[in-house]
């Protein structure tokens, strides 16, 4: 009887465990659609409103003048396209070159530390890397300009793209290195035909995703770049992108900005969708970038 | 037929050596050129953090030498009396950070313990992909959604919930706004848990099945399993992960100075504007008219930069210090 009795005990309680931790497994569930439903609400607006706001004048046309509906953001495209491709120009050599040193120097010391700097720039406020551009290169030239804002960009884009090549170029097998090496073939043009060039695919993976990351950054443009209502491509004053287009729009009071606003952000949400997903549709998923 | 055979041996080398000699030189010198410019670039790197700090103090040393560290406790931002003050700023960051802290790490944990434990892995991989592309938004376009659907929203669903059933808590009085801290935090949530969720979800796949299987041989049920075996093992990663989301909430931009309101007040009401280190740089900066305005703005920036990097150390001496507590009792 005694034994039936705590047999039953047993018995409820487990159905309690077990109950409980259906529960919290479930919540778990719970909490990932509700992570998920934020993402399809932003995408959602995005395509209702934005498609619905997007012309050829869009892309076609400039600015229109404070107050007057109509006009695109042309300048602003081909703004994002100038100071992002030359901040890839800046960044991307450096990055990897310095991924190539990290990969090749795994022990020393001083390895740890550009080791760490990377981490630790990755880490730094993109609105404090605008500062810094400010610091060395709007006040110096004496006014706001594209070429600050790729440097901007570009220190963004180098510890990023280090801690990728050195990644990358260590799933390299050592042996082709070795072999390579015992052909006769000089350490330089080793590492860069043979062990580079195995890491190729990984190396470019990880550019893209950089190139990405930094394309819809707002913060260190707005006191770099700064932003034009005119065409300019002159690397010496300022110039309008995307992003900040999107930004001013988004909060003036003027509801045909707010349209075009929200059309600006359909064209840069695509451009960045399209570059990562294309990215990971080609390495099949694997890819991911360095946070 | 010994010595024969050395003069030989050696000549063959004298000569082989005569041959090499210039080619040995060139690649040398390839070898030097290559390793001198790596080097380089890696030490660019260092240089690149180190002119980091030195442009931002020394363009912030005026409003340093005015104000001292007085600066770091005034509530005082009045540009035109020039009197500037970082608190209300220190405060709108943390406050906002936390609030976003709060939503975003249990959420993330669900996420990670879902796709880790729940989801078969077709599913779960899939899942984790589309919490990753959060990442990818750009945090303008949060902000412009932020601004036009979530803070009204808020505003008009979930504030007067809040007000109604917390309301005898400073936090959750006052008008209700579409832009204030609530909002700003809320944004944030929604930005930072695909940063810790990812991570903690690859540090619960790589807690090993071994552990797994002895929780519940020992009769765990799952969820026991999950808070025996898993979360103890990850611990690290989790707090790791947490930091990491922490550093992006800090130092996050233009999705903020778009929902905060942006005004210099301490407020215990989350529904009231207020603004962030980041948040007031981005809105002043271009319009910052004196030489003392510029130089306070950019001090902002370099506390911004020390919480960020002092956060970076932190994590990195944390993570060490459990790897190393860990190494010393597998030794024993």
């Amino acid at each position: 009887m005694a034994a039936a009795a705590s047999f039953l005990r047993g018995e409820t309680s487990y159905r309690i465990r077990k109950f409980k931790s259906d529960g919290m497994m479930a919540i778990t569930v719970g909490a990932t659609i509700l992570t998920l439903i934020p993402l399809f609400l932003v995408l959602g607006y995005l395509l209702f409103k934005g498609f619905s706001s997007l012309n050829w004048a869009f892309f076609t046309h400039m600015p229109a003048p404070v107050g007057e509906k109509g006009g695109g953001m042309a300048n602003a495209i081909v703004g994002t396209l100038e100071v992002v491709g030359i901040a890839a120009l800046i960044g991307v050599p450096i990055g990897v070159g310095a991924g190539l040193y990290l990969a090749a120097n795994r022990a020393s010391q001083f390895t740890n530390w550009i080791r760490f700097s990377a981490d630790v720039l990755m880490g730094v406020p993109s609105i404090v890397i605008g500062i810094f551009a400010y610091a060395i290169v709007v006040r110096p030239f004496g006014g706001f300009s594209a070429l600050s804002g790729s440097v901007a960009l570009a220190a963004m884009m180098v510890p990023l793209v280090t801690r990728t090549t050195e990644e990358m170029v260590l799933l390299v097998p050592p042996e082709l290195r070795e072999a390579s090496l015992a052909l006769g073939v000089p350490n330089w043009r080793t590492t860069l035909s043979v062990v580079a060039r195995t890491a190729l695919a990984g190396i470019t993976t990880g550019v893209i995703l950089a190139i990405a990351r930094v394309a819809g950054e707002t913060a260190p443009l707005l006191f770099t770049a700064f932003g034009n209502r005119f065409w300019s491509t002159s690397l010496f004053h300022p110039i309008n992108t995307l992003t900040v287009q999107v930004y001013t729009y988004a909060i003036s009071p003027f509801p045909d900005w707010q349209r075009q606003a929200w059309a600006g952000a359909v064209v840069l949400t695509g451009i960045i969708l399209a570059l990562e997903l294309g990215v990971r549709w080609m390495t099949g998923g694997a890819a991911k970038a360095p946070r | 037929m010994s010595e024969l055979d050395s003069s030989v041996a050696e000549r063959v080398t004298v000569v082989r050596r005569e041959r090499a000699k210039p080619h040995v030189g060139v690649r040398l010198i390839g070898d030097r050129i290559f390793n001198v410019t790596t080097f380089s670039l890696a030490l660019s790197i260092l240089l690149l953090l180190a002119g980091l700090a030195i442009a931002l103090i020394y363009d912030s040393f005026p409003a340093i030498r005015q104000f001292g560290l007085h600066f770091l406790v005034s509530t005082d931002w009045d540009p035109v009396n020039e009197q500037y003050g970082a608190l209300p700023f220190i405060y709108g960051t943390f406050v906002s950070s936390f609030i976003a802290l709060i939503v975003a790490v249990p959420l993330s944990l669900g996420v990670a313990l879902c796709l880790s434990e729940m989801a078969p892995d077709w599913l779960g991989h899939r899942l984790g992909f589309l919490v990753d592309l959060l990442a990818a938004i750009p945090s303008v376009v949060y902000g412009l959604w932020a601004v036009f659907v979530m803070g009204p929203w808020l505003r008009d669903h979930v504030e007067p919930l809040l007000a109604k059933w917390f309301g005898f808590l400073p936090f959750f009085q006052g008008p209700k706004v579409a832009v204030g801290m609530l909002s700003a935090g809320m944004i944030l949530a929604i930005m930072i848990i695909p940063y810790i969720s990812s991570v903690c979800t690859d540090v619960f796949r790589v807690v090993p099945q071994s552990q797994r299987e002895a929780a519940l041989a020992l009769g765990a049920t799952k969820w026991e399993m999950v808070k025996t075996a898993v979360i103890p093992y990850g611990m690290t990663g989790v707090i790791g992960a947490i930091i990491v989301g922490l550093g992006r909430a800090l130092g996050e931009t233009i999705a903020v100075a778009m929902v905060i309101g942006n005004s210099a007040e301490i407020s215990a009401s989350l529904f009231k504007p207020a603004a962030t280190l980041a948040s007031v740089i981005a809105n002043e900066f271009a319009e910052a008219t004196s030489d003392m305005y510029v130089a306070a703005l950019i001090e902002l920036g370099l506390v911004l930069l020390i919480m960020c990097v002092a956060l970076n150390v932190v994590a990195r001496a944390l993570v060490l210090g459990v790897q190393q507590r860990r190494y010393r009792e597998m030794g024993r």
